[in-house]
């Protein structure tokens, strides 16, 4: 493998990037939480509905919520060396064990998204371009331009009235079917059902921009001299497409796939509250509303490491699609 | 000899133009044609026509089309195809871009072995490097994984013949094959195709518009004007003894016909106009710019008639003047 190299040095680049990165998301993240009124003691205090001043300056100081910000961030940090997230209040455990609860179902959910969003969208854009012009396009470019449009929570909305109300055929919500005690393969596909809806209502909106992505590059590919040359070659027309054209016309979808990773963490807190999934989505949402920033700050690192990881993966990827990149 | 390639009456269009009208030439096997022309006179459009590559807004007709005692028109898309890059291939003039980018060369022209002689991945990527090794690119079994922006231009287009030929084609169509390189390359470049050709005994269509590479590598010339043949002859017949008043116009603006001239010494000779100027009008497409035009030029295409040995011209203004001359002379 005369890339593997030229691979190395784009990884030990991109990884020398993460750390200040994500030290730096760290610490205007702890400010920025700080700015929301309240704090988890107001909110345990207001939900016993009969706290006093004593039981909140308790609650405050056993949580350490009554130093000042900065040793609070300090301590943090220091957690934060020991590879601990802390300690949630609310839910009365370690953070790390709360999002290594709720971190897979997340991940594939958005897995199966990109997926999803990757497959159809790329399929879309080749038939585009294949017929620009044609009734095919304009009436994909329609479809790509709705599913565009239309916000994700309403589209999984909509998809349950059909697929779950009207035909009887997905399960409108939850992870697996509760007291089933599948194992193996049926297990698989039991979960699988309870993926389809989500992960559709959550790649849709990308499935759009990667067709229309895909279409632009495959039409600037197929109009360069390479393709000329891989028809005199006597190549049929899907050894060129998928050949010569796709792999060039994929750069700058990987560029914006990379970036959209962090997009579908966002994304997820809706699509996991449409359907009640147990993901982070929702773990943050709930972290919001109960004052939680130990949670909410565990899963923002989450989600920033992820941004990174996804971000090196999206250097390696490209740097093994297009030789010209050297360090990126 | 026999004729290789027998193309009548080749005509292209666009919604708006025809850049090649009734263009008729042949091929003998293992010879070298070129045509010549400026820019736009259909000779490049000549090129893509003959392997179905034209763009999708051209139209092409042709009388007939016979390569290898087959009739190219008849055949479908998909037999077309097992023809395209085995027997009947091209490289052309823009070496830096017509490799893709993000293949290693060796795989580029490995794909053409897989795909014409059927040979497994292993034994195309070994029959790769010999190829390579006979453009002659140099240590052929390392440059094999380099992708073509790690090569020179040059190197790119030897690249680009290693894909032409692997297959022995029996005809390869060369686009301006030096056009986009520097002159010592040129040479270069051109002798290895001499030389392929003779190994591989292959027949060339050498597209250019370089009067130079025309004296020294073709057999037979055929100078086109806005579509369509104003001359056929051998290289040192035109080049030396033009005999249509276009061909005669070019050679008398070439700078080297000046003995001790050099093109800083005063202005350069043109023919007068552009090849744009007869455009959708009757009659010979050179007329505008011609210094010998008759009424009956304005009127019909001339015909192209034999004038010695194996020359055709269209013009029969010329012809007149050399036979009243040639009297004068004799009496």
């Amino acid at each position: 493998m005369p890339d593997a190299p030229r691979l190395a040095r784009v990884l030990v680049g991109a990884l020398a990037h993460a750390v200040p990165t994500v030290i730096g998301i760290v610490i205007l993240d702890f400010f920025l939480l700080r700015l929301a009124p309240g704090d988890a003691a107001d909110v345990l205090a207001g939900e016993s509905g009969a706290a006093t001043e004593e039981t909140v300056a308790a609650l405050r100081s056993r949580f350490g919520l009554d130093l000042p910000v900065l040793d609070q961030l300090l301590a943090y940090l220091g957690n934060l060396t020991h590879l601990s997230l802390g300690f949630s209040p609310r839910y009365n455990m370690p953070v790390s064990d709360l999002i290594m609860q709720r971190l897979p179902g997340t991940l594939v959910l958005m897995l199966v998204a990109l997926v999803f969003a990757l497959a159809l969208g790329i399929l879309l854009g080749v038939v585009m371009a294949n017929f620009a012009g044609g009734w095919p396009d304009r009436l994909l470019s329609v479809v790509a331009l709705l599913f565009y449009s239309i916000p994700s929570f309403w589209i999984g909305l909509m998809l349950i009235v059909l697929f779950s109300v009207k035909l009887g055929w997905l399960p409108s919500g939850g992870a697996e079917t509760i007291g089933s005690d599948l194992t193996g393969v049926a297990h698989l596909l039991d979960r699988a059902r309870f993926m389809v809806l989500p992960g559709l209502s959550l790649s849709l909106f990308y499935v759009a921009i990667y067709g229309r992505l895909v279409r632009a590059s495959m039409l600037e590919v197929t109009a360069q001299d390479y393709i000329r040359t891989a028809a005199a070659k006597g190549l049929s027309p899907v050894a060129i497409t998928v050949r010569h054209a796709l792999r060039n016309a994929l750069l700058p979808v990987t560029t914006v796939a990379g970036v959209h990773l962090g997009g579908l963490m966002g994304g997820a807190v809706v699509v996991e509250t449409v359907y009640s999934w147990p993901g982070l989505g929702r773990l943050a949402f709930e972290a919001v509303m109960a004052r939680d920033f130990s949670v909410l700050l565990g899963v923002m690192l989450l989600s920033a490491a992820l941004v990174i990881v996804a971000n090196v993966l999206i250097d390696l990827i490209q740097a093994w699609l297009d030789p010209r990149i050297e360090v990126a | 000899m026999t004729v290789l390639l027998d193309v009548r009456d080749l005509s292209i269009s666009f919604p708006n133009a025809r850049p090649v009208q009734e263009l008729s030439f042949t091929i003998e096997e293992g010879e070298t044609l070129a045509i010549v022309g400026e820019s736009g006179s259909g000779k490049s459009l000549t090129a893509l026509a003959l392997l179905r590559l034209l763009p999708r807004t051209a139209q092409m007709s042709a009388g007939r089309v016979r390569f290898a005692g087959r009739d190219l028109l008849a055949l479908s898309e998909r037999e077309f195809r097992k023809l395209r890059g085995r027997d009947l291939a091209m490289i052309f003039q823009e070496p830096m871009t017509a490799l893709n980018p993000v293949l290693p060369i060796g795989a580029q022209v490995a794909e053409v072995l897989r795909l014409h002689l059927g040979l497994s991945r292993k034994a195309a990527a070994r029959r790769a490097v010999e190829v390579l090794d006979l453009v002659r690119i140099p240590d052929p079994a390392r440059r094999a994984t380099a992708y073509p922006h790690q090569l020179s231009g040059g190197q790119r287009q030897r690249v680009m013949i290693a894909i032409a030929v692997a297959a022995h084609p029996s005809l390869l169509v060369a686009d301006e094959p030096t056009t986009a390189l520097d002159v010592t390359i040129q040479a270069q470049i051109l002798d290895l195709l001499a030389q392929l050709r003779r190994d591989l005994s292959m027949a060339l269509l050498l597209i250019t518009h370089d009067l130079g590479v025309v004296a020294e590598w073709a057999d037979r010339v055929i100078a086109l004007y806005a579509g369509r043949k104003v001359e056929e002859a051998r290289p040192e017949q035109l080049l030396g003894t033009p005999r249509h008043p276009y061909t005669q116009g070019l050679m008398a603006a070439s700078p080297r016909q000046r003995v001790g001239y050099h093109y800083t010494d005063g202005p350069l000779i043109e023919i007068p106009g552009h090849i744009g100027s007869a455009a959708g009008e009757a009659g010979c497409p050179f007329a505008p710019r011609c210094g010998f035009t008759e009424p009956s030029c304005r009127t019909s295409m001339p015909p192209l008639l034999a004038r010695e040995e194996g020359r055709l011209v269209a013009c029969p203004v010329t012809a007149a003047r050399e036979i009243s001359h040639g009297h004068a002379v004799g009496l």
